[in-house]
């Protein structure tokens, strides 16, 4: 069941130009990897979305790029200081398949961490625009790393069960190559539990909320 | 009494938040479903954030056979909002809903910032509405209007039994560096903090120009704005943006309204509603 609680930060580590978010895990139940919290960002009218990247003992963490007023919010975040976090919500990957593979790209590989852990520690294929960006991919064992102008797609060439999260490009992409794929979805939303219709996305041909219907969905339904 | 401003809960999805309301309003329904608008339809700004939803719902034929049925086993008193674009689509749905147990009161979504508004007049609406239904009519009005006191009159006039003040007004958010529309559809219904202060003149001036029970909503995020509310003429309130970040706000609201009223010895809500009145309408010569 989700929960929200104001937790403790314990640390704000850089990978890359990244922030590792680590925070005390409080009551919260970390949830199914591809699962997702809603996070205050301190001084903004709203909470962001934001994958759990790892569940180490006692804490639970999250990996994010500052793009804008939010995550830089975020990414500015002291040790001591608290924030109210909210979850985990929405729908996560099904771990019940045969031959995992992680494919994702930039800060897509923030769910990864956790999912390798909980999938034994799969084969990665990680891209990154950049060899700074792709410091990140230490988060992850067993990954292979592209960067740009290589395409993780370049390198997917079997029939593995994929578990995809990315920029939406890539996605399409992974879809096109893995058709049984899990694509994890990002959609601008304001409260993260299906109130506020802001995320609604076409799927199968039908509008329906990311939040309550993914944001982990299956490529054919 | 709080409730839920319409749009800002889904009682279905997160009943437990529901369950913290004296009421729940649904989405507004329309007489046919609609999608909605385009992505991106949600867009933060520094104090408050716009939405372009364009009232997606299932029509009034979904509402009635599917959702209607499900709200009302959570056993929180139902209010369905109501909108459309002509006033016989409010007149079509008030006359659908008459006889629905389920249903409280209605409430007549007379101004939202995303649609094509309906050619008539909020008072022609509310005129066409009334003779349709039996149920308690609130008309929600927009805060944009030129002469909102009067709009409240004639809607008063025409039949309406309350007021739901305010929807959210028109606003733009560009992107940082592109400086395009953030928002697929470019205009959004600007809500929030920053809504409040318009939102108390709205309910201070139509509950002195009608003297009708007002839902005071904008930019609720403690039981001191809901007080505030009150003092301004409001009965009720009701509680939108805030639920997004915060779905525990119900009963926090609850709880710090009633620590606001008790520190004033204040009996209840009712002994609050008008404070901000005592002084007497100022005469300006």
């Amino acid at each position: 069941m989700p929960r929200r609680e104001a937790l403790k930060v314990v640390a704000n580590v850089a990978v890359g130009p990244y922030s590792l978010i680590r925070v005390e895990r409080g009551g919260l139940d970390p949830g199914v990897p591809g699962q997702f919290f809603m996070l205050e960002a301190p001084g903004r009218p709203l909470p962001r979305p934001m994958s759990l990247c790892q569940a180490s003992s006692g804490e639970l963490s999250f990996l994010l790029e500052a793009v804008g007023p939010g995550t830089r919010a975020l990414a500015a975040v002291q040790p001591g200081q608290e924030i109210n976090i909210f979850g985990p919500l929405g729908n996560g990957y099904r771990l019940d398949v045969e031959q995992p593979l992680l494919v994702g790209g930039g800060v897509g590989l923030a769910p990864f961490p956790y999912l390798s852990e909980q999938l034994g520690g799969p084969p990665a294929i990680l891209g990154f625009r950049s060899e700074w960006h792709a410091e990140a991919a230490a988060l992850v064992p067993n990954a292979e790393v592209v960067v740009e102008p290589t395409l993780v797609t370049e390198l997917l060439t079997d029939t593995h069960d994929v578990f995809a999260c990315g920029p939406e490009p890539m996605l399409e992409a992974v879809r096109e190559l893995a058709p049984r794929a899990q694509l994890a979805w990002e959609a601008p939303m304001a409260c993260g539990y299906g109130a506020c219709y802001g995320c609604s996305v076409k799927i199968d041909g039908v509008l329906q909320r990311l939040c309550v219907a993914g944001p982990v969905l299956e490529a054919v339904a | 009494m709080i409730l839920n401003a319409s749009g800002c809960l889904d009682a279905l999805e997160a009943p437990e938040v529901a369950l913290g309301l004296d009421a729940f309003v649904t989405k507004t329904v329309t007489p046919q479903p609609r999608e909605g608008n385009r992505p991106v339809r949600i867009a933060e700004t520094e104090v408050g954030m716009l939405n372009s939803i364009g009232l997606e719902n299932p029509g009034i034929d979904g509402l009635l056979s599917d959702k209607l049925p499900r709200l009302a086993e959570l056993g929180v008193p139902l209010w369905v909002s109501v909108g459309g674009f002509a006033a016989s689509d409010y007149a079509e749905i008030c006359a659908a809903l008459d006889d629905r147990a389920e249903v409280t009161t209605i409430e007549l979504n007379l101004s939202c910032p995303n649609v094509d508004e309906a050619p008539e007049s909020a008072a022609e609406i509310v005129a066409a509405a009334r003779p349709e239904t039996r149920k308690p009519l609130y008309a929600k009005l927009s805060p944009a209007a030129t002469d909102l006191p009067e709009t409240a009159r004639a809607v008063q006039s025409a039949g309406a039994d309350g007021l739901s003040l305010v929807n959210t007004m028109r606003g733009l958010a560009l992107e940082e560096k592109t400086l395009q529309p953030r928002l697929g559809h470019e205009l959004g219904g600007y809500s929030g903090q920053g809504l409040k202060p318009i939102a108390l003149a709205a309910v201070y001036q139509c509950y002195r120009a009608t003297g009708l029970p007002i839902v005071g909503m904008g930019g609720i995020t403690s039981g001191r704005d809901a007080l505030e509310f009150l003092a301004a003429g409001a009965r009720a309130v009701a509680l939108g943006t805030i639920l997004f970040a915060d779905p525990e706000a119900p009963g926090r609201v609850r709880r710090e309204l009633a620590e606001e009223l008790d520190a004033r010895g204040l009996a209840g809500t009712e002994a609050a509603t008008g404070l901000a009145h005592s002084r007497g309408p100022v005469h300006v010569a």
